[in-house]
């Protein structure tokens, strides 16, 4: 490949070929970064996974408590006949009719998602702007943040009969859930991260001559965003759990009515089965997030790489 | 008392001090008082290098200045107007890097001229102009992490040129730079000083530094700074740092410093014992 490049562009395009060579290298590099980083997740999840499987080799786990992935994961046809169940009644069909267990599956799976991924949106829209709001206006800082400061320690199962009052049964009540349980901390983040942004920045601003307006939307937005995908990230994990909560009380189907539905008909195949797949799509998310991360911070130096050789 | 500091000055003057003082954190248990008294009156196109020990105010005199901070006493003027709050007519150039790090090299060095809604044409001819001034070009497209010390605070320098301030209020600005890099800055600094017509305010350690550049040398004393003595260098430009002239300004300076260096340990030492 290199001759046919070093023939068709010949002398000068020499010099120019090397750093595309450069380039093509560390691109293949990444690669092999990416392909590592699998292997390795692989690897984790595979020791877990043996662990488990020698117990119940051994006859230290009893099968029907503690029934190892081949046997959860094994009967996913069965399986899938518990999701979606909510629909299923609804509309008066038998256990046996449509939809699919795969289908079944993935419409609960869909559910849950939609209303963890609202919930962080809006959590986050919100918070983040009633944050540089506190910041912003004195007034409303003396106003809002008292109250903020006071709700943000109630845990979210106090929320729930609240969410049932206000928006009954469906998505409604489980994505206020979400919100509900993100929002007071991600408030309070957000006006910690923005008392931390150097004042030298703020300085350079208003020396030349910025508005207060512009200084918010220039220097300290920008300053805060690094700190406030780290807060999203750790909050992501509160969404996953508060879900569960939220559909497991008859707020609707989902993820977490499976579970409850598993541990009445004491079925632990299935709540090892719902537990990996809610793993599977945590993982996901925190995955797009670093990506997001890593797209949208591309100016932040990476001290992980630092510590790794140390 | 009061009536010798009535404004006497020419409304020409660059910066005028009357009586100024600074107490941070004035009224609470920690208050601290970092500038008393200082009278200065600074004309316009004048280069002032201020010197005195680590603490003394010299810092906080630029804040002052810059209208970034409000004197506790006292009154500052610059070309007739109160000094209230900053302004882009009076550039500062801070002690440590304070590049935007989202930003790249260009878009630092345009960011005055982003508030005032100018176009991205504009500013971007702008920030190569005032980068080729700091002899950084190469760089416009970089992000601040990508530089060295030395080549950030020269971009903190062209992002401080391109808003064509005044006055001009630098802060140690070549203090994380090696001797030889200094020295290029200083020559490119004082090429800069000559065009732009603008009033330098320029804070140093380095005695050598300041007989390279200044008219006149303003010497603090140890903290609560006050002014020592006012040292005006009357060596023809471009100078001679070898001379013996030269030399023996170095002396005087070195002296004059070194009292207030010891008092200024002095008291620390003494601080420490009663803590
Ligand atoms: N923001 C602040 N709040 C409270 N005290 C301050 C603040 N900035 C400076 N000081 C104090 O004021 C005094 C003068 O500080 P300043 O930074 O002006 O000194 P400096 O002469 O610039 O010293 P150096 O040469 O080490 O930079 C110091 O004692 C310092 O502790
Ligand atoms: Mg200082």
């Amino acid at each position: 490949m290199t001759v046919v490049a070093r023939d068709g562009d010949a002398g000068a395009a020499a010099g120019a070929s090397r750093p595309a060579a450069v380039t093509r290298l560390f691109a293949s590099m990444a690669g092999l970064d990416t392909l590592s980083k699998i292997w390795w997740t692989c690897l984790s999840i595979g020791l877990f996974a043996g662990i488990w499987e020698l117990c119940w080799a051994f006859g230290w786990a009893d099968p029907k408590l503690l029934p190892p992935p081949h046997i959860f994961l094994g009967n996913i046809a069965e399986q899938g006949k518990f999701f979606n169940t909510a629909t299923r009644w609804q509309v008066g069909q038998s256990m046996n009719a449509a939809p699919s267990a795969f289908e079944s599956v993935m419409i609960t799976v869909g559910a849950t998602t939609m209303r963890v991924f609202a919930g962080l949106v809006i959590a986050s829209v919100l918070a983040i702007s009633i944050g540089v709001m506190v910041r912003y206006w004195h007034v409303f800082d003396r106003l809002v943040l008292p109250t903020i400061t006071l709700l943000s320690p109630v845990s979210p199962i106090a929320w729930l009969p609240v969410a049932i009052f206000m928006f009954g049964i469906g998505n409604a009540p489980a994505i206020f859930m979400v919100v509900v349980a993100l929002f007071f901390h991600m408030v309070l983040a957000t006006i910690s991260q923005i008392d931390n942004v150097s004042p030298n920045l703020i300085n350079v601003a208003r020396t030349m001559g910025a508005t207060k307006r512009q200084i918010y939307a220039r220097v300290i937005v920008p300053a805060i965003l690094p700190g406030m995908l780290a807060v999203l990230r750790l909050n992501l994990f509160g969404a996953w759990m508060v879900v569960l909560i939220a559909e497991s009380t008859g707020v609707g189907y989902g993820m977490g009515q499976v579970i409850m539905l598993a541990r009445n008909t004491f079925n632990p195949s299935l709540v090892f089965f719902t537990i990996a797949v809610i793993g599977v799509l945590g993982f996901t998310f925190d995955w797009l997030l670093r990506l997001a991360q890593r797209r949208i911070l591309y100016w932040l130096p990476d001290t992980k790489e630092k510590l790794r050789v140390l | 008392m009061s009536s010798d500091r009535a404004p006497t000055f020419s409304s020409k003057d660059a910066v005028v001090c009357r009586g100024v003082g600074k107490i941070w954190a004035a009224g609470t248990k920690r208050a601290h008082e970092a500038l008393r008294d200082i009278d200065l009156d600074i004309q316009p196109g004048e280069f002032v290098v201020f010197i005195g020990p680590s603490g003394c105010g010299k810092s906080t005199l630029l804040y002052l200045i810059s209208g970034l901070e409000d004197a506790t006493e006292g009154q500052i003027w610059s070309f007739s107007d109160k000094v209230e709050t900053p302004s882009p007519d009076r550039s500062l150039i801070f002690q440590e890097t304070s590049l935007f790090p989202w930003l790249t090299v260009w878009q630092n060095v345009s960011f005055g001229l982003a508030i005032r809604g100018a176009s991205q044409a504009e500013r971007r001819a702008v920030a190569a102009e005032a980068l080729q001034r700091v002899g950084l070009s190469a760089a416009i497209d970089k992000r601040p992490d990508e530089l060295s010390g030395g080549m950030r605070q020269r971009v903190a320098v062209a992002r401080a040129l391109a808003m064509r301030p005044k006055v001009l209020l630098m802060d140690e600005p070549f203090a994380a730079l090696d001797v030889q890099t200094r020295a290029r800055m200083q020559d490119f600094l004082l090429d800069v000083w000559r065009d732009s017509g603008a009033s330098v305010l320029f804070v140093t350690h380095h005695i050598d530094e300041a007989v390279a550049l200044a008219d006149r040398v303003v010497v603090f004393t140890a903290r609560p700074g006050r002014i020592k003595t006012v040292f005006p260098i009357v060596l023809p430009r471009p100078r001679n740092l070898f001379s013996r002239e030269a030399e023996a300004i170095r002396i005087q300076l070195t002296e004059l410093l070194r009292d207030e260096v010891d008092r200024a340990f002095a008291e620390q030492e003494a601080l420490a014992a009663t803590a």
